[in-house]
């Protein structure tokens, strides 16, 4: 399986007449795009809104993050089994408006939203402050069920990422990446001494605004299941909006994810990379005995020598997470785990709500209680408001003077999962 | 201006004698005494000791109010800006007694303290976290090591500066585990870590598994129809309008309501927690917080009684602390109500 994702870098974003991408600079026509958007009637209102870095802007309730791009060529076009018809993704040439971002902002469907802050202190701690964000600000009509308020949101989203993306269809990219990997025989063959590694995705898979998808299935639906890394860097998984804002993989974040990116970076050199395995955190125990079990199952029957396994979210799927490395431990496959820490606002509580002596590799993004101080900002695309009833903030934490407190809980991408931030923590 | 060092220190090495001393009430002398000369030397005239405190280690843990009551009105009255206890070593005693000291200063005065110790004194884990305790040798030979860290560390906290991490600076962890940024992001430094393990390198874990208590279940109830049960829910269900803004995650308060003229929750009552889908539980909240089902048991006379109140709270991201403070309040309260049994429901 070959993917080209050819980045187009994007130097600003303007809104005007038309969309295009020329020189760098992306121009969106915000009212065609708002009537795209409203095609859905169950979409009452669409604002569209610039964020760029260093801006004294804060984006704020931000549901989900989705990197605009456009598949020139091969099957599989946007999210396939989601927002079109039903192709295998992962291979073929795909433009990509690298350096943009699509926000999907708008009346609170849930606590798990989040902030995004462009500049000073809060920029720090989100990667999403260094792209240059195209904010759609979504109102549903009224009355909606939250999970079809929930799904409303979810596709205006990639919905108006496709459109972006679509501007960049006939430009030029700045550079090209390839990600290539054959069938797990050929590439052993060409790596005959190399170990092989296996990355185990978990996802948060436990109903509203805490779901993913992949190819359109609810993974609340599925076994755990071997993807080609490609598929997922090509729109194959998205976010259903899930869990606390600083652990939740945004779509973007499935589009770049970063394990598979790293490890691809290793492939024939250090590792062979056999593929992802994309498991669902459930709630039931025998859900989460089911998914271990099978998880643990396919990284055998794989013939894998290491796993770096990723959570999503915290609390209960710390036991997936905990399980999962003690069933390949004992199996005597070599595990990586990468969690954040819930340690209290002081850090000073255990930090994990589950502990197996097996998990002696451990990957730390961060504690989500840890409590950051946002200056004021001159603009708020949304509703600063928000945050009181946000996980991570509190009633009165955004105070009169503008200063905002909260804990990384409520900051998007803050203590991601899959490592795309460099959050970690210390023992002080 | 120089700061001010208040210094502390036991009979021993406060120069006025061993075992047979260690009866000795404490006295203050406005000068730098034992350990203390070293460590005013040590300021390098960034600041200065303003006297020692010399009180003997039995006296100390055996009449503990009486020498607080005295160290704690001289560092009132001298006002320092750091208070140095020790370094006491492997001195059990001694160790115990410069805890002692410092939680008081910590506590009541926000003062910080400086202290030094063997890491198995068992004055480490009754101080750690409210002072900075220097890891020493076991015993007075590691004096000259000792003092140059502990008048560093010192330093730095008079003068506002952030500590760095433990093994750098030479202190004994104290369990806070703090959110900093590394140099490589966080699947970078999982896949280097793979690769440590997978060619038998070497590699540090990010985060040692937490060691947990173990609760040992009570003891049935014998008769539940003389029974009162409570329900206690981390399930964040609370009335209409969360009138004690309980937060959706990371709780820092709980709340009590009163249920005792109703026979269900539904209606009024709606979940505020935010790790898990809400739809169900607002439908009716007594999925969560089964008031409907124990009221019918109460009045089939299965249970004695509902409590008149249920306890609720959020679980998601509630740190394990809070969690701990909540559960004793709540179950003091309960003790007192006289609760035979309490229904705890999670989410």
């Amino acid at each position: 399986m070959k993917l080209e994702l050819r980045r187009i870098h994007i130097k600003d974003i303007q809104l005007g007449n038309e969309t295009a991408v020329k020189d760098g600079v992306l121009t969106v026509n915000a009212e065609e795009l708002i009537n795209l958007l409203k095609e859905d009637e169950r979409i009452k209102d669409v604002k569209i809104d610039v964020a760029r870095p260093g801006e004294k802007t804060r984006i704020i309730p931000v549901k989900d993050v989705i990197e605009p791009r456009v598949k020139i060529e091969g099957k599989g076009k946007g999210f396939p089994g989601v927002t079109s018809k039903m192709e295998q993704a992962g291979e073929g040439k795909v433009n990509v408006l690298y350096g943009a971002a699509v926000v999907t902002v708008g009346d609170i469907v849930g606590f798990q939203e989040g902030v995004i802050d462009m500049w000073g202190e809060g920029a720090k701690w989100t990667p999403f402050s260094k792209t240059y964000n195209l904010v759609v600000d979504i109102t549903p009509v009224e009355g909606l069920q939250p999970h079809i308020h929930e799904e409303t949101v979810r596709l205006a989203g990639l919905k108006a990422a496709e459109y972006v993306g679509e501007a960049g269809r006939d430009v030029e990219p700045d550079e090209v990446l390839v990600y290539e990997m054959g069938s797990h025989a050929e590439e052993s063959k060409k790596y005959p001494d190399l170990p092989k590694v296996v990355y185990v995705e978990m996802l948060i898979s436990q109903g509203l605004l805490h779901d993913g998808y992949v190819y359109g299935v609810n993974t609340q639906q599925i076994l755990p299941t071997l993807l080609h890394p490609n598929e997922e860097i090509d729109g194959a998984v998205i976010s259903g909006n899930c869990v606390a804002a600083c652990d939740k993989i945004t779509t973007y974040q499935h589009q770049n994810n970063s394990v598979i990116l790293d490890l691809y970076e290793q492939h024939g050199k250090t590792i062979n990379f056999l593929g992802v395995i994309l498991t669902p955190e459930l709630t039931t125990l025998d859900g989460k005995f089911r998914t271990c079990d099978y998880t643990a199952k396919l990284c055998k029957m794989l013939g894998a020598d290491g796993v770096i396994v990723s959570e999503e979210g915290y609390g209960n799927p710390d036991s997936d997470l905990l399980m999962i490395c003690k069933r390949l431990e004992n199996a005597g496959i070599k595990t990586v785990l990468i969690t954040d820490e819930c340690s209290g606002w002081d850090g000073m509580s255990q930090p994990l709500a589950d502990t197996t002596k097996e998990a002696v590799a451990v990957v730390s993004t961060g504690n989500v209680s840890h409590v950051v101080t946002l200056e004021p900002a001159d603009k708020v695309i949304g509703d600063d408001k928000a945050i009181a009833t946000l996980a991570g903030g509190w009633e009165g934490c955004l105070e009169e003077d503008g200063f905002m407190k909260c804990e990384l809980n409520a900051v998007i991408g803050s203590t991601s999962e899959i490592g795309y931030h460099y959050c970690t923590a210390k023992l002080y | 201006m120089k700061f001010k060092v208040l210094y502390y220190v036991n009979q021993f090495f406060g120069q006025v004698g061993g075992e047979d001393k260690a009866g000795m009430a404490p006295e203050f002398k406005e000068e730098a005494v034992g350990p203390a000369m070293g460590f005013n030397g040590l300021l390098q005239g960034e600041g200065e000791v303003i006297g020692t405190i010399i009180c003997g280690d039995n006296f100390f843990n055996e009449n503990k109010e009486e020498a607080l009551e005295f160290i704690m009105n001289i560092i009132k009255e001298k006002q320092p800006d750091i208070v140095v206890a020790g370094p006491a070593f492997n001195a059990g005693r001694y160790g115990m007694a410069c805890a002692g000291v410092a939680k008081a200063v910590v506590d009541e005065l926000n003062i910080p303290v400086v202290s030094g110790m063997y890491e198995e004194n068992p004055g480490v884990e009754a101080c750690k976290s409210k002072a900075i305790v220097v890891k020493t040798a076991d015993s007075a030979a590691g004096m000259r090591e000792a003092l140059p860290v502990m008048a560093n560390i010192t330093k730095k906290l008079v003068k506002g500066e952030e500590l760095g991490l433990p093994e750098e600076e030479g202190y004994i962890p104290q369990g806070k585990r703090l959110t900093v940024f590394a140099e490589k992001r966080g699947s970078q430094r999982a896949v280097e870590m793979l690769l440590a393990r997978l060619n038998g390198g070497e590699f540090k874990t990010e985060l040692p598994m937490p060691e947990f208590d173990k609760v040992d279940p009570a003891p049935a109830i014998k008769d539940l129809s003389k029974a009162t049960i409570a329900l206690v829910t981390s399930g964040g269900i609370v009335p209409n309008g969360n009138p004690d803004r309980i937060q959706s995650a990371s709780a820092q308060k709980w709340g009590k309501y009163d249920v005792s003229q109703r026979d269900a929750l539904t209606g009024e009552y709606y979940t505020i927690h935010g790790g898990y889908d809400p739809v169900y539980a607002n439908e009716i909240p007594d999925r969560v917080v089964p008031l409907d089902v124990l009221k019918e048991f109460e009045k089939e006379g299965v249970i004695g009684k509902v409590y008149d109140y249920f306890y609720t709270t959020t679980g998601t991201g509630t740190s394990v602390a809070n969690a701990t403070k909540f559960g004793t309040e709540i179950g003091k309260e309960l003790k007192e109500a006289g609760v035979d049994g309490v229904i705890l429901t999670s989410t």
